[in-house]
Formats: C-alpha cells, sequence, structure tokens
C-alpha cells in the first residue's frame, strides 16, 4: 500500500505512487479505447490551429465552461448584503447547495440559504405547501429579521407565484403578517448570476419602498452590484465617503458576513444594509450603480420613485474613479477631499514608475460585463493592449459599449470583443492570438495550463487561492493593488525566463 | 390617460372564447379603446380576426428563432388590426412536447417589461381551455388582469369548467386583486340556457353578464377572417357584441371573489334542470325499461 496511518500521503504524491500509475494504465487500456498518442498529439495539435478556431465558433447547440453562474446565485448574494436577512429559495434542494458551496469556497466562509425543497409531488400540485412550511420552519429556527425568497428553474416552469404564496402564507400564520418576505422571481434560464442581483435587489427595494411617501432629502444610495471582491471594495468604497464626509447608504453590503472574525461562535447574520436604511433609501436624493448591468432594473425603480440615478462599470483606476467622485461631488456639493487627490497622484506615480514592464503587454479579460469595463479602461490608462474581452453573459447591448471603450484608445486597436462567448471560445483566441497576460477567474486556471497564458485571478470565483478579495480594486487604491498584481505577475515571469545559471541568466535582476 | 384597465377571458375549449373575445373588444376598438390582445395559447390563434390573416407569427416562435426572448424587440411581434387593436400572440409548443404554461409566463413578462403595455388602455387575455397549471394562470396573477370573463354555454362540461375556472380565481382572489367579472353565455341552443346560466352565475356569486344568441353571420365572418363587427356592422348579431363590450367596459371595478360549489352541488343543480338525471331517475327508467321488456316476453 503506498500510504499507511504512519504514512500518510498528500494527493498530490499520492497519485504518482507506483499502484495507481499501473491502476491508470490499466484502465486506460481496457476501459477508455485509447487511440495511439501520436493521433492524440496530432488532434491536440489541431486544436491549436484556426481552422479549430472557425469550427468552435461557428458552434450553435453547445455551451463548453460559460464564465457566468445562474440568477438565485446572485439573488443569494444580493439579500446576504441587508441586515439579518435570509435567503430562500423555492425550488428543489441541490440548487440551493450549489448557492451556498459555490460562495462559501471563493470567500472561505459560511454562506447561509434555505431551501423549499421542492419534491415530485410539488412539481404536480404546486410548491404551496413547500412555501407554508419552509417559511415556518425558516423564520422559527433561524430568527431572521426578514426572509428573501428567490426561484430555481423548477418553480419557475410550473409557474408558482411567489406574490400569492407568500400573502397565503401569512394568512395562514407561516409567519406573522408584518413580517418582511420580499421576493423576486429568478429563473436560472434567463441572463445570469447579475440578473438575479437586481431581480432581488429590485424585489427588496420595492417591498420597503411601495407604498411609502417619498420625503426627498441629500443623501445618496450606492449599488456595489454582484461582486467576489466585495469585502475589500465595500469597505474602501465607504472609507472614499467617508473621507468625504458624503452620508450614503450602501444598498446591499455583504462586506462584513462575507468576511467574519473567528470568536469562537458561529453567528448567521452580520453586518448588512439595515432595514431601516433601506426604508429611508426611498427618501435618497440619488441612487448611483457601480455596475450598470446589476442594476437596470433597480434604477429603474429608483429613478421612478423620483430621484436622479446614474450608473457607472466598476469603477476603478484614474479615469473610472474620477467619473464616479465627481459625480457623488456633484451630486452632495461635497468637494472631492485633498487625501483623495493625493491618493490619486500616488496612483499616477506608481503607474509610471512601472510603465515600462506594462506598457504594450497584451492581455485577455474574461468575467461579468462590468468587470470587463473597468479592468479594460484601467488597462488602457497602463498602455496594456487588450486583446481579447470575453464576457459570458454580456450583451449585445455591452459589446457596443465596451467596442467603443477601446476604439477611443490607441492601445485598444488590437482589441476583440467577444459578448455570449464562452471559455472553450477563449481556448482557441489564445492558442491562435495568445496574450502576455490574461485577468479573470479561477477557471481561467484551464486555460494557463493550455495555453501557456499566465492567470491573474482578480474577479469571481476564486477558489483556488486565498484571501484576495479581502483587499480593494475599486476606485484609485484598487488601481494600486491591481497593478501591483499585474507588475508580480509580470517579474515572476522575467525570473523565470532569466533563472537557469549560466544560459540565460544575464538578466536575472535584482532590480527590475 | 385613463388607468390602464387588464381583462382575460377563459372557458372550456372550443366554446367559442377567441370568437367571443375578438367580436367583443372589435366593438370596444369602436368606442376608441386603445386596445392590446395577447393570445395565450399555443395554437396561436386569438388574433385572426382582428389581423384578417392566418395565425401571426408567435413570440416564442420568434425568439426560439433569435435564440433567446432577450434579442426580441416589441415591434417585431406586435401587429397591428381592425381600427388598431394592437396583436399578439404569446405560441408555444407543438401538441406532447415542451411547456406551454411556461411560454404564456415568458411571453407576459417580455411584454410588460419592453413597454408593450405603455400607452395602452385595454389588456386582454385570452387563454386557453381549463386553468391547467401555473402558467395559464400567469394572467390572473399580481398586477394582471382585474377582471376574468368567463365564456361558457349550457352544456354541462362547460359548466364544470366554469366551475373549474372559477375554482383559479378564487385561488388568487384571497391573495390578490383579481376578480370574477362575470359569465359570457355564448349560446348553444339548450334546453333552458339563459336559466342555467343564470342559476350557474347565483352559485359563483356572480351575474352572467351577457347572452350571445346563436347566429351563423359569426360563421360566415370567420371564413373570411373577420369579426361581425367588421364584416357586417349592421347585422343585429354586431349589435349583440357591441352590448357585450359596453356592460364589460361598465363593469370596471364590479368583480367579485367568486362562490365555486362542490361537485356534489353542482351535479345537483344540473339535475334540477335535466341536463343530468339522478341515480334514483335513472334506476326507475332502468326498471320500467326492463319490466316492459318482461311484458314484451309473457305476450311472445
Amino acid at each position: 500500500m503506498p500510504q499507511s496511518a504512519d504514512q500518510i500521503k498528500d494527493h498530490v504524491s499520492l497519485f504518482k505512487e507506483p499502484e495507481y500509475q499501473e491502476m491508470f494504465a490499466r484502465k486506460r487500456e481496457q476501459f477508455e479505447c485509447p487511440h495511439p498518442p501520436e493521433r492524440v498529439a496530432e488532434v491536440e495539435e489541431w486544436m491549436k490551429s484556426w481552422d479549430y478556431r472557425e469550427k468552435n465558433l461557428s458552434r450553435e447547440a453547445l455551451t463548453v465552461n460559460p464564465a457566468k453562474a445562474c440568477q438565485p446565485l446572485g439573488a443569494v448574494f444580493c439579500a446576504a448584503g441587508f441586515e439579518g436577512m435570509l435567503s430562500f429559495i423555492h425550488g428543489s434542494q441541490g440548487c440551493t447547495a450549489y448557492f451556498r458551496s459555490h460562495l462559501s469556497r471563493h470567500f472561505k466562509e459560511p454562506s447561509s440559504a434555505v431551501s423549499s425543497n421542492m419534491t415530485e409531488d410539488a412539481a404536480v400540485f404546486g410548491g404551496l405547501n413547500n412555501m407554508l412550511d419552509g417559511l415556518q420552519n425558516a423564520h422559527k429556527l433561524y430568527k431572521p429579521k426578514a426572509i428573501a425568497v428567490g426561484t430555481t428553474c423548477m418553480a419557475e416552469v410550473i409557474g408558482d407565484d411567489l406574490q400569492a404564496f407568500i400573502a397565503k402564507a401569512k394568512q395562514q400564520g407561516s409567519v406573522p403578517e408584518d413580517f418582511d418576505v420580499p421576493y423576486a422571481h429568478t429563473p436560472s434560464f434567463i441572463g445570469s448570476h447579475v440578473t438575479g442581483y437586481d431581480n432581488m435587489l429590485e424585489g427588496i427595494l420595492k417591498h420597503y419602498w411601495e407604498g411609502a411617501a417619498r420625503e426627498p432629502g441629500e443623501t445618496l444610495n450606492i449599488v456595489p452590484g454582484f461582486d467576489g471582491f466585495c469585502v475589500g471594495n465595500i469597505r474602501e468604497l465607504k472609507r472614499m465617503l467617508g473621507l468625504m464626509g458624503v452620508e450614503a447608504t450602501i444598498m446591499c453590503d455583504p462586506s462584513d458576513v462575507y468576511d467574519m472574525p473567528s470568536d469562537g461562535t458561529f453567528t448567521m447574520y452580520s453586518g448588512g444594509t439595515p432595514i431601516e436604511a433601506v426604508k429611508g433609501g426611498i427618501n435618497a436624493k440619488a441612487t448611483i450603480s457601480l455596475q450598470e448591468y446589476c442594476s437596470k432594473k433597480s434604477l429603474t425603480l429608483a429613478e421612478s420613485s423620483g430621484q436622479e440615478v446614474a450608473a457607472f462599470n466598476y469603477p476603478l483606476g484614474v479615469a473610472a474613479t474620477d467619473e464616479f467622485l465627481m459625480k457623488v461631488s456633484a451630486l452632495t456639493g461635497k468637494p472631492v477631499p485633498a487625501q483623495l487627490e493625493l491618493e490619486r497622484g500616488r496612483l499616477i506615480d506608481a503607474m509610471t514608475d512601472s510603465m515600462a514592464y506594462v506598457h504594450g503587454k497584451t492581455f485577455t479579460v474574461f468575467g461579468d460585463p462590468d468587470f470587463c469595463i473597468g479592468v479594460t479602461r484601467f488597462l488602457l490608462e497602463l498602455g496594456a493592449e487588450p486583446v481579447h474581452i470575453l464576457s459570458s453573459n454580456g450583451s449585445k447591448a455591452w459589446a457596443k459599449k465596451m467596442k467603443a471603450i477601446v476604439a477611443a484608445s490607441p492601445y485598444g486597436k488590437r482589441a476583440q470583443v467577444w459578448p455570449g462567448n464562452d471559455l472553450w471560445h477563449l481556448r482557441s483566441f489564445l492558442h491562435t492570438e495568445p496574450t502576455d497576460l490574461m485577468i479573470g477567474s479561477s477557471y481561467g486556471k484551464y486555460l494557463e495550463r493550455d495555453c501557456g497564458v499566465p492567470l491573474i485571478r482578480l474577479s469571481f470565483p476564486i477558489f483556488d487561492r486565498h484571501h484576495h478579495h479581502r483587499f480593494p480594486i475599486f476606485g484609485y487604491q484598487g488601481g494600486l493593488q491591481m497593478l501591483v498584481r499585474i507588475l508580480d505577475k509580470v517579474f515572476d515571469g522575467l525570473d523565470a525566463q532569466t533563472n537557469i545559471a549560466g544560459e540565460n541568466d544575464m538578466s536575472f535582476d535584482l532590480t527590475r | 390617460m385613463t388607468a390602464l384597465r387588464q381583462i382575460a377571458f377563459y372557458g372550456k375549449g372550443g366554446i367559442g372564447k377567441s370568437t367571443t373575445c375578438q367580436n367583443t373588444l372589435a366593438a370596444l376598438a369602436e368606442l376608441g379603446q386603445k386596445i392590446l390582445i395577447v393570445g395565450c395559447d399555443p395554437k396561436a390563434d386569438s388574433t385572426r380576426l382582428i389581423l384578417n390573416s392566418k395565425a401571426q407569427l408567435s413570440v416564442l416562435q420568434m425568439a426560439a428563432e433569435k435564440g433567446s426572448v432577450e434579442d426580441l424587440e416589441p415591434e417585431e411581434i406586435i401587429r397591428v388590426g381592425f381600427k388598431g387593436i394592437r396583436c399578439v400572440e404569446s405560441g408555444g409548443p407543438e401538441p406532447g412536447v415542451g411547456c406551454a404554461g411556461r411560454g404564456v409566463i415568458t411571453a407576459i413578462n417580455f411584454l410588460e417589461e419592453n413597454g408593450a403595455y405603455d400607452d395602452m388602455e385595454y389588456i386582454a387575455y385570452d387563454v386557453l381551455g381549463d386553468v391547467v397549471c401555473g402558467g395559464f394562470a400567469m394572467p390572473i396573477r399580481e398586477n394582471k388582469a382585474q377582471e376574468i370573463y368567463i365564456v361558457m354555454s349550457g352544456e354541462m362540461m362547460a359548466l364544470y369548467a366554469c366551475n373549474n375556472i372559477s375554482r383559479g380565481i378564487l385561488k388568487y382572489a384571497t391573495t390578490g386583486s383579481v376578480r370574477l367579472g362575470g359569465l359570457i353565455c355564448n349560446s348553444r341552443m339548450t334546453d333552458r340556457e339563459i336559466d342555467l346560466s343564470e342559476a350557474m352565475a347565483k352559485k359563483l356569486g356572480t351575474k352572467l353578464i351577457h347572452f350571445v344568441p346563436r347566429d351563423n353571420v359569426v360563421q360566415h365572418a370567420e371564413l373570411r377572417r373577420m369579426t361581425v363587427i367588421q364584416y357586417q356592422p349592421d347585422h343585429p348579431q354586431a349589435d349583440e357584441y357591441r352590448a357585450l363590450a359596453k356592460k364589460i367596459h361598465e363593469n370596471s371595478g364590479q368583480g367579485v371573489i367568486p362562490t365555486p360549489v362542490g361537485m356534489d352541488e353542482l351535479e345537483e343543480m344540473l339535475m334540477d334542470f335535466g341536463i343530468i338525471k339522478s341515480d334514483e331517475q335513472m334506476i326507475a327508467e332502468l326498471e320500467a325499461k326492463e319490466a316492459a321488456a318482461k311484458r314484451v316476453a309473457v305476450h311472445a
């Protein structure tokens, strides 16, 4: 036996043991009907060609590794950003297990959500009873301040009506009549997690704003949008607003619940936008979204209540942060303070210090629509050249906007914008037109392995690196953080290319 | 601008729902109302009399062609027919596959979200058959149809369906604002049809809003893909639809929460009207028949 109680091998080394190697060889010969290695190599080589790329692009009925998740995941994330709010997903339970594990694997924190656990009978008779029992149990067991109800495909296909079900549950006493149960229909087969975030946020705002009389005030609502870096980003956002002396409600703030201290007790809820602040949000002067494609419906709702609205695209770096701060300044009449100007100057200084190593480097960016816009704009500011910009959940309208951005910069001339494409397409793009670096989620690691393009993990989900999301990639500080991450990758690459003593180490410089 | 009024027509399959709906809406359009018809039936035949054409391209057909509903524009699927009535068909799968109910949900969400309801005075849903699943209840959910009109006749199965649909409405009425607007009897010339319809309406706590007599001109118009209002505007049958349209127009806010009855009570009513016979009646008849047969045998 390769391992025993005295000698426990990690799986990295375990499967290299002869027992396992023999077993794999046997399995290959007996069960996998293998082609000869030469044939495999030949096909592998062909898959790197333009010919294969054309075939890959003409795919119609198949999606391989889309870089997006589904609506209810966005809904669970959104509900986690409100004080004491519990996510309740109406559907069968496996979906909810997926949302919880997906979020936990990224944030390395527990992610609480309950399911109405619909089974065959509920599919036939409708899920009303699951809703009645589920709301009662969730309310009694987990003592939330509010329960946000979303749906999965199953409940959507059979047409369960949340409004009627929740009203019935209140009539029958599953939860008290005055208990808050905001809801949103979030069918997984429409849109992506960014749509689900928007739908749930709209549902929550509707619930607390409907019927309330608006008394226009001076505060702001800020919607951060679905964001794997919410922990660092929202804290940075609050810091910037604090420096400006701006009073704002962050509409959806999961920065605490996804970053809880270890103090020996498990708490299910932590932080989040206070319910009173959500209610008061209707009186805000304006609602600003940091991610346009995460907030279309929510902004429409805010606008219809009489507020001003503005939408940004994941503002980071110099110009995008300027625009955001100046909008906040214009709305509140508060000037941008000297401290932020100083930080802006420092960012520009850092960018110029390192210009030589980033200028002209080619990049691939993939992820959510707003993330792609924010990162691309910053890369252009650095003089880097984005070549492939891919968003599986990007719409045609997004592509149009993205193309206009790259067209406006001399560094964007080579950029190709890919809305709705998946990571298998990207594999072909990287084989035929490789770039120096790639920015995306953990799913990019397979592309890094297969195409040899180094990956910088900066979006959602990041499963295989820890704690980066605790640092901001919003604003000027975010620009700095991103610059450092890019430079580290560049320098590591340079060192790796020059580290054979006596062969190529004349450039193995101590100072870069 | 007046508030948007949303109404829905339900009823047993083949009862003449689409015909009644289109004729009535044509009459409403004569009154100057801005109307959108939303056909909620995979057969997509809810708008042909208004458009004077074969079934129009449906939302789901177009969506399937384009790959996704998100790629559609409302102008691509809305067509304008008689007196400016705007028409759209939700469409759906062929019989035996897929989920037509989900199709209705998808289509209605699409129309609402893309501004198809803006500047309209009436949205009329014409919904297939019975309320068979959650999807077909879409028009009676929150913020949608305020009143449901059930098209029925004096036939037994139509009355069963009428009661069933009322059960569907009741389910949503207690938690929402949907109400039963009334019954429309599309006459099949059965015995005591008006009385029976009125009795049914009474049982459901509503009223028989109009009795539409049977007239062949309806079929003649239909063969020409027209409403009677358009085909023979001076025909007395056209005035019947005008009367119905006026009643519906004036019925705003008059809807009720229906009081559907149990099977036993419904059958009792049908027995009272001689539509079906009681067990005692049937046994008595059987005995009489057997006795008669015996008498014949004895004589032989």
